[in-house]
């Protein structure tokens, strides 16, 4: 089996079970394009990953390949590689968030959806690069320097899991996991032409995973085809007795629904077009790609109905007022004291603790995090709190009322994953509001809990650049995003004559010095 | 208009326990001024009827029996300490100068 890094985690997982290749051979390919095209920040390269554990993974492929080798595999995916965001506890391997505050921690445990990785023999092949405590849009504000567009080197993978995006779409990695608060997974997946699955909330362990948000994050699969999310998805899923808001709820069968709508066939599904996710802010050749897309379900037996949510033009105001406010209150356990970077400050003779952790949070947080946090602070503050957080935890209701409406007259909904393709980098670095808008489409499903899937649409018109088609269910009915998702992949891969990412430019291998 | 003056943003940066130079100072009161702005769309938006939601999805306490099971060692739980003194955390005075 040749060009191993080019195939997708299900026909690797296919190869592996007929015997066609090891594991090892499948890690110590991916670990070879991880030498060719990651590089640094510095250097040029993709940068998707902060911390490769070569060692390690092939260590665990090699007891992959024995566990085969006895014909006991310990699952579907035992044997296939896959990358970690590094916002998840990795026993064993630094975790930073991509932060200076964590520069250097090594947990002691697992994150549940890492530990049940191991478990399920998928080799840990590093950390991917982020967004510093995944508040971002773009992975600049990483404190490790940003990753790359494998589309366009001089472009944002999208944020804040541009990394986990970027390693899968420029071959690092078949697999990977990233975690979602305000559309994390889904538009770096738009703008990298991947698939990015946001589960229902509390449909996957946020056990082990930094919080950034409690009531928002949700990990979930990055990958190249939706067959490969679900089997990914069937990995990490489920009950967590370790996480009090993980379901008690067994999974729909998500592989089943992705093979079932790989078939095409979607008779008998009604698919509602959100009225308020597709007008002004929308780049024309997104909104057409996404066209095509309502277009192809049709043709597909699809019944599609325009519906109205008219409290989502507040989603994007209530998510910056809540996300801040649990942030800040869940940032204050950096505090220099038990863990993390400590900090002495300037001219204080036998400081106190309280100086050492104002002087260690200045130096430790980049600009958007204590930006973020400032603006928790105040929304929480005594006079404002009724003005500000009250009225977004309020506007959430009617968020979820407006999607309750929305699901008695559909399925699925579907809009645009992200309103743009990707920008360039630095191009928004000083205007957060700018930023802040490329997830005016994804936030709603996090303020309301229900799952989301990312799927490519293909390129826009003018930039030639991947754009995305987001599929919205009701919460625990996960396997309708697949189900749509697959069809809506075979209908457009047929169109296009093969995989978009086979569209991508080659990355200058060795080095990835530019 | 919501505004939020250099002294409210630093009054808030002490609440938060982080020391902002001058110039972060500086730098961020307009751009917190500009993001209060465009959220203070919210006000409003939702009367004294609609019920506040602070998690999308009920929830309820969560018990298991209490058996002692093995923890972190003390090695482990110290691992990434930044400073440590006989199996503790070594931390700076806690009380000030006055105490």
């Amino acid at each position: 089996m040749s060009g191993l890094t080019r195939h997708t985690a299900a026909e690797l997982a296919d190869a592996l079970a007929a015997g066609e290749t090891t594991s090892v051979e499948i890690t110590r390919a991916h670990l070879d394009r991880i030498a060719e095209v990651d590089g640094t920040a510095a250097s040029g390269g993709v940068h998707a990953f902060l911390h490769v554990d070569a060692e390690g993974a092939l260590a665990q492929a090699r007891a992959a390949d024995e566990r085969r080798a006895a014909g006991s595999p310990a699952s579907a995916l035992d044997g296939v590689p896959i990358a970690v965001k590094d916002v998840l506890a990795t026993e064993g391997l630094p975790t930073t968030c991509g932060s200076r505050i964590l520069e250097g921690w090594i947990p002691p445990y697992d994150a549940t959806v890492v530990a049940r990785l191991r478990r399920a023999g998928l080799p840990i092949l590093g950390k991917t690069n982020m967004d510093e405590f995944a508040m971002g849009s773009s992975t600049e504000h990483s404190a490790y320097g940003p990753t790359r567009n494998p589309w366009d080197l001089d472009r944002i993978p999208g944020g804040s899991g541009g990394g986990s995006a970027a390693a899968v779409a420029a071959f690092e990695a078949p697999l990977a996991i990233g975690t979602d608060t305000g559309g994390s997974i889904r538009q770096p997946g738009a703008v990298t032409g991947t698939v990015g699955v946001k589960p229902t909330y509390g449909g996957v362990s946020r056990y082990g995973l930094v919080a950034l948000a409690n009531s928002l994050d949700q990990a979930g699969p990055v990958t190249r085809t939706v067959l490969d999310s679900a089997l990914l998805h069937e990995v990490i899923g489920g009950h967590d007795p370790l996480d009090s808001t993980s379901i008690d709820q067994p999974l729909p069968p998500l592989v089943d629904a992705a093979r079932r709508g790989a078939t095409g066939d979607l008779t008998g599904v009604r698919v509602g077009v959100v009225r308020e996710l597709g007008g002004e802010g929308y780049q024309p050749g997104v909104l057409s790609r996404f066209q095509e897309s309502v277009d192809l379900m049709v043709k597909a037996g699809a019944e599609v109905v325009e519906v109205s949510c008219p409290h989502f033009v507040h989603a994007l105001a209530a998510y910056y007022l809540i996300l801040p406010a649990e942030a800040s209150s869940n940032l204050a356990k950096f505090d220099a004291m038990r863990y993390g970077r400590r900090v002495l400050p300037d001219g204080a003779d036998n400081p106190s603790a309280e100086q050492v952790m104002r002087a260690s949070r200045d130096a430790g947080f980049g600009d958007e995090v204590k930006r973020r946090i400032i603006l928790g602070t105040y929304a929480l503050s005594s006079g404002y709190y009724d003005a500000y957080y009250g009225q977004a935890q309020k506007v959430r209701t009617l968020i979820s009322r407006d999607f309750a409406a929305a699901f008695e007259k559909a399925d699925v909904l579907v809009s645009p994953t992200a309103p743009t393709t990707a920008f360039k980098l630095g191009e928004k670095l000083d205007d957060p509001i700018a930023m802040y808008l490329n997830d005016l489409a994804t936030i709603p499903a996090n303020l309301a809990g229900v799952p989301g899937i990312s799927v490519p649409s293909g390129l826009a018109d003018e930039d030639g650049l991947p754009a995305g088609v987001q599929v919205l269910a009701p919460a625990l009915a996960d396997d309708r995003l697949y189900r749509v998702g697959a069809a809506l992949e075979a209908a457009l891969v047929d169109k296009w004559g093969g995989p978009l990412l086979d569209r991508a430019p080659a990355l200058a291998t060795n080095g990835a010095v530019r | 208009m919501p505004d939020i003056t250099r002294d409210e943003v630093a009054h808030l940066a002490d609440l938060a326990r982080i020391d902002l130079s001058e110039a972060e100072l500086d730098h961020l009161a307009p751009q917190l001024s500009v993001i209060l702005e465009s959220v203070a769309s919210i006000r409003g938006v939702a009367g004294d009827d609609v019920p506040p939601t602070s998690h999308a999805l009920p929830l309820t306490n969560v018990f298991r029996d209490d058996v002692v099971r093995p923890g972190l060692t003390a090695e482990q739980a110290l691992y990434g300490a930044p400073a440590q003194e006989q199996q503790r955390f070594a931390v700076p005075r806690i009380l000030g100068d006055e105490q």
